[in-house]
């Protein structure tokens, strides 16, 4: 499904090059765990990923079902399926948070040329969902973000994921700022995704995450490349042992 | 002996003087009114149109703004339009004449009428030297209403007053006086009703009773081509709470003034402002608010989206008098500025001479938040809609302070058919 080939990427501002020769392939299907020390590009994969302007792709390519996605906007990635669950996102006052879910779920639809979503159809889809994640429905009366907790943001990026049914889920530290229970819950949520033609990317620092989310594989991002694959044991001996023997033994 | 060089006439002006001229043949008025128009016209002709040197004028130089006049009146037209609110009872600002009922407790007649009255004089008698919109209402003003609402009457529909432009010369004037007590919401539509390039002056006085709770509404949407220039003078009793609401969209060449004076104590002012601009317009809002006794609470907050090469200006002065302690004043002003070529200037002056008071202002511009942007991209909204959807964000929080739902739904429609025509 996706498939990241000799990927470099600087930053378009300054020309600080980022990912370096960055190589990975993730199936149908798989869930892949991303993990790697404090900025090696981890959140810059994800924003290169998704189309981000403020980097530019100076060499290599990114495939999504086989084909190219470089020369496709933000928006022209997410229409076709590509979903990025933020780090940090964002909070925007004036936005109401249950019309910007409307419009995201009907533009989608509509670049699908599919019919645009009855508001009794809309709401109820909300309800569903909401009640699956524990999100309370006053939450989504607020502006988008706007005074969420962290980990209410978080379920609420979980959220959206759910209501837009995307076929490449890209999860940036979903799990940081949840507690004990929340990360239960989103875990579950993101399991109830999991399906034959749909792939997870789950970026991570710790193995908690991944005692609920079961990887099918795992990578180690060090400076922009990816330094180390394996299988789900891989974290648990980076959680034992940290990165430097790792780091070591690729340089 | 003091000989100053007088500027060459704008052409602006020379129809100005042509047009009192014409006027001055046709129209039968008493003596002493003739006369006061006379004179202001002999100031005119000596001092000519407001320009840079003239401090409150600096930002919006009449001289080099306004670049003609349109010959001819705009005829009485009739409050024609469809009302902003489907309920509200409409009126034509210019006739004064009732076309529908009244509201028990609501009066209002003709302020032509009060012209022929032995003080009229005293209407137009202009009260500050800077006041160019006051003297340009007074030698041409031709028709008004005056409305009265009575002590403790509530109105439960909100009263709209069309001030319609056809084309030519319009100059109206509203006197407003709310009761103690009383409440009710108005909705000043400074409107075209067709495209023929306009001139316009709107003055309204507007007197909030002790107690009273008014909401004005100032809809200005004016043609591209058209000149308007606005006036609202407010006295505030005691008690009195007052939102005043403007909304600019349209029209070429804009100014709305804003004088508050606050005479009672404890009262509540809020201003709120939208300004959508866009082509090569100019719009003003310059407010000025005294502060003449203690306990008095306002707060101003002006929200401007600035396209293409259009200029916007936002003035406003709060001066607080030594009695008036206890002063809270609050003022902001944040421009989205969404062109290059666009412009926004913000002047933001206190005037302080009281020492227990709380008083501030901040002036923000800004881009659309590449952040916010990107956030709703990766959504799968288009970048036009995400942008338009931003816009409407940064506006949507000064129109839901109406509290008022079918308000709040009328001028987010109206809005979005501005932002639709120019994003
Ligand atoms: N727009 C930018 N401007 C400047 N530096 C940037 C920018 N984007 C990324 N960087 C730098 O690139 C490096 C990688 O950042 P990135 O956020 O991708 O790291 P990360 O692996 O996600 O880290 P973390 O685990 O802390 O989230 C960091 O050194 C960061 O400071
Ligand atoms: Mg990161």
């Amino acid at each position: 499904m996706l498939e990241i080939k000799n990927l470099h990427a600087r930053i378009a501002e300054d020309g600080t090059e980022i990912i370096r020769g960055l190589d990975l392939t993730v199936k149908a299907g798989e869930v892949a765990a991303i993990m790697g020390p404090n900025g090696s590009g981890k959140s810059t994969l994800s924003y290169v990923l998704t189309g981000r302007e403020d980097y530019e792709v100076t060499e290599g390519d990114i495939l999504y079902n086989g084909e190219s996605i470089l020369e496709m906007d933000v928006s022209e990635r997410a229409a076709s399926g590509i979903f990025l669950a933020f780090q940090y996102p964002v909070e925007i006052p004036g936005v109401a948070t249950m019309q910007f879910l409307k419009v995201a779920m009907n533009e989608q639809r509509k670049a699908r040329g599919e019919d645009e979503l009855s508001t009794p159809d809309f709401i109820r889809k909300v309800k569903e969902a909401a009640a699956e994640l524990k999100i309370d429905m006053d939450m989504l009366k607020r502006p988008l973000n706007v005074g969420f907790s962290g980990g209410e943001k978080k379920r609420a990026e979980i959220l959206q994921m759910a209501l837009l049914e995307p076929n490449l889920c890209i999860l940036d530290e979903t799990d940081s700022g949840l507690d004990i229970d929340a990360l239960k819950i989103v875990a579950d949520g993101v399991n109830a995704l999991r399906s034959p033609d749909r792939a997870i990317v789950v970026i991570t620092h710790y193995q908690r995450l991944l005692d609920y989310i079961v990887p099918d594989s795992v990578h180690v991002l060090y400076k922009g490349r990816v330094i180390e694959s394996g299988q789900k044991e891989l974290a648990l001996e980076l959680e034992k042992n940290g990165y430097a023997n790792i780091i070591e033994k690729a340089a | 002996m003091n000989v100053q060089s007088k500027k060459p006439i704008t052409a602006a002006e020379q129809s100005l003087l042509d047009r009192y001229a014409e006027r001055r043949k046709e129209r039968q008025g008493n003596a002493s009114l003739t006369a006061l128009r006379d004179g202001l016209v002999h100031e005119f002709d000596q001092t000519g149109l407001p320009g840079r040197r003239i401090e409150t004028w600096h930002y919006t130089d009449l001289r080099t703004l306004l670049k003609f006049v349109p010959e001819g009146f705009s005829p009485e037209t009739g409050a024609s339009a469809k009302p902003l609110l489907s309920d509200a009872i409409v009126l034509s600002a210019r006739v004064g004449g009732q076309d529908s009922a009244m509201p028990e407790g609501m009066a209002v007649s003709s302020f032509n009428e009060l012209l022929t009255s032995a003080n009229a004089t005293d209407l137009l008698e202009s009260k500050r030297p800077d006041d160019f919109i006051g003297r340009v209402n007074s030698i041409f003003v031709d028709g008004g209403s005056v409305i009265d609402v009575s002590k403790g009457v509530k109105l439960e529909k909100p009263v709209e007053l069309q001030n319609a432009a056809s084309g030519g010369h319009l100059h109206t004037r509203m006197s407003v006086n709310i009761g103690d007590g009383a409440e009710g919401t108005f909705i000043e539509r400074q409107i075209a009703t067709d495209t023929a390039d306009s001139f316009v002056s709107s003055i309204t006085d507007l007197t909030v009773g002790k107690s009273a709770v008014v909401t004005w509404i100032i809809s200005q949407e004016r043609g591209d081509t058209d000149t308007h220039l606005g006036q609202i003078n407010i006295r505030l009793g005691e008690d009195a709470r007052l939102m005043l609401f403007i909304a600019n969209a349209g029209g070429h060449l804009v100014r709305q003034e804003v004088h508050v004076t606050a005479d009672g104590e404890n009262s509540d002012f809020a201003l709120r402002g939208v300004n959508l601009l866009g082509g090569d317009s100019h719009t003003d809002i310059t407010m000025e608010y005294d502060h003449l006794v203690a306990n008095c609470v306002s707060t101003e907050t002006i929200r401007n989206v600035v396209f293409d090469r259009a200029r916007g200006v936002f003035q406003g002065q709060i001066r607080v008098a030594q009695i008036a302690q206890k002063t809270d004043a609050k003022m902001a002003c944040n421009t989205l500025l969404l062109s290059d070529e666009g412009e926004f200037f913000s002047k933001p002056e206190l005037e302080i001479f009281a020492d227990d008071v709380q008083c501030g202002h901040g002036a923000t511009v800004a881009d659309i938040d590449e952040n916010h942007l990107f956030y709703l991209k990766a959504r799968g909204i288009s970048d036009s809609k995400a942008r338009a959807m931003l816009v409407n964000a940064f506006i949507s929080e000064i129109v839901e302070d109406l509290e008022n739902e079918d308000l709040v739904e009328a001028f987010e429609q109206r809005f979005s058919e501005w932002l639709t025509r120019h994003a």
